[in-house]
């Protein structure tokens, strides 16, 4: 059985919380084999209520110290365009469909999403368009994520601490 | 740099930074032909409680290694938070330079890294301030966010030409700021 984690971090994403769960939107990932949905909902004012079917559970809370473990578990992951979070679910490896929130000013976050999704590392969308995105789109085309290199930087700032 | 954290993300970078920075400082400092570096890493996130503790985790588990280290954390009001109105920032800006140019003097850092928030630029301009009043030399290094892939954030632009090292992470950035130094992606 398999399972998608939604996360919205440390800000107040409802529109995204209530599109994904919407009664199509959870029709949609039942019907792409998905039994369980974890919501992270960070500080969304109304957070959904838990429920548990037969055929399909809602886990719901607000924060952890780690996302790591839910994001280890997850078959899926749909997730705000949060640098932080893109970059720890791209390197555990996990599918990830990222939903850019409209209401922003001056929303640079779309600039990550974009460049992870021409380097074929994630996908993107918006919540009026989360829907479609989920019915259409082909997460086993993705890429695997190279990691960072911080021993560079390392190297560098010795270099100019050398210099005093 | 066997102790990088194995965290990633926003949150991430400040310790990377402020591991980075630490560790090369304290094998400087320890040196007895070389004289002591002072060190102000300016960093901000989402939810500044939640990168505090994050930096008194680190520096405690620090302070468990090396008996010597010295480690202050103050707390800079923002310049301005996520969807505040633009202007009414212009006054939260005004409080933040004031409380940066006292808190700059005080420390007088030798070099001082940012990570990006707003909150950087009243401490480096306090600390070029500084450099012409003590005509003490203040090492600016700044490191553009990851987010950043086409353009500079605000502080960004205001600091690529007030700073003595200016750090973007992806190579299109390289290309538009020719001043600026390309290392790859730091997280």
């Amino acid at each position: 059985m398999k399972s998608a984690f939604v996360t919205v971090g440390t800000t107040s994403f409802e529109e995204l919380i209530a599109a994904v769960t919407a009664p199509e939107t959870l029709q949609v990932l039942r019907s792409l084999g998905y039994g369980r949905l974890v919501l992270q909902v960070g500080r969304a004012a109304a957070a959904p209520a838990p429920f548990r079917t037969a055929a399909f559970t809602l886990d719901v809370f607000r924060f952890k110290e780690s996302l790591a473990e839910d994001l280890e578990n997850a078959d899926l992951v749909i997730s705000h365009a949060g640098a932080g979070t893109c970059l720890e679910t791209l390197e555990k490896g996990k599918p990830l469909l990222v939903v850019v929130n409209e209401k922003l000013m001056n929303n640079h976050q779309l600039e990550l999403a974009r460049q992870l999704y021409r380097d074929g590392h994630l996908f993107y969308c918006t919540c009026s368009t989360l829907l479609e995105s989920l019915k259409s789109i082909d997460m086993s085309t993705l890429k695997p994520f190279p990691p960072g290199q911080p021993e560079k930087f390392a190297a560098f700032l010795d270099r100019v601490i050398g210099f005093e | 740099m066997d102790a990088l954290p194995a965290v990633l993300g926003a949150a991430a970078l400040l310790l990377l930074l402020l591991l980075t920075a630490r560790l090369l400082l304290a094998r400087r400092n320890s040196s007895p032909r070389t004289a002591p570096l002072s060190l102000l890493v300016v960093a901000g996130s989402d939810s500044d409680k939640m990168s505090e503790d994050k930096i008194r985790t680190f520096e405690q588990k620090r302070a468990e290694t090396f008996s010597n280290s010295q480690f202050t954390l103050n707390r800079i009001p923002r310049c301005r938070e996520v969807c505040q109105s633009w202007s009414s920032s212009v006054l939260t800006t005004l409080y933040s330079i004031l409380y940066s140019f006292p808190l700059t003097f005080r420390l007088k850092p030798d070099l001082i890294l940012c990570n990006g928030p707003g909150t950087c630029v009243p401490i480096c301009i306090s600390a070029l301030l500084l450099e012409i009043l003590a005509l003490k030399k203040v090492i600016i290094v700044y490191v553009e966010s990851i987010c950043r892939v086409e353009t500079l954030s605000l502080s960004g632009k205001i600091l690529y030409y007030f700073s003595d090292y200016f750090i973007v992470q992806w190579p299109a950035l390289k290309e538009k700021y020719p001043k600026s130094i390309y290392l790859g992606r730091i997280v």
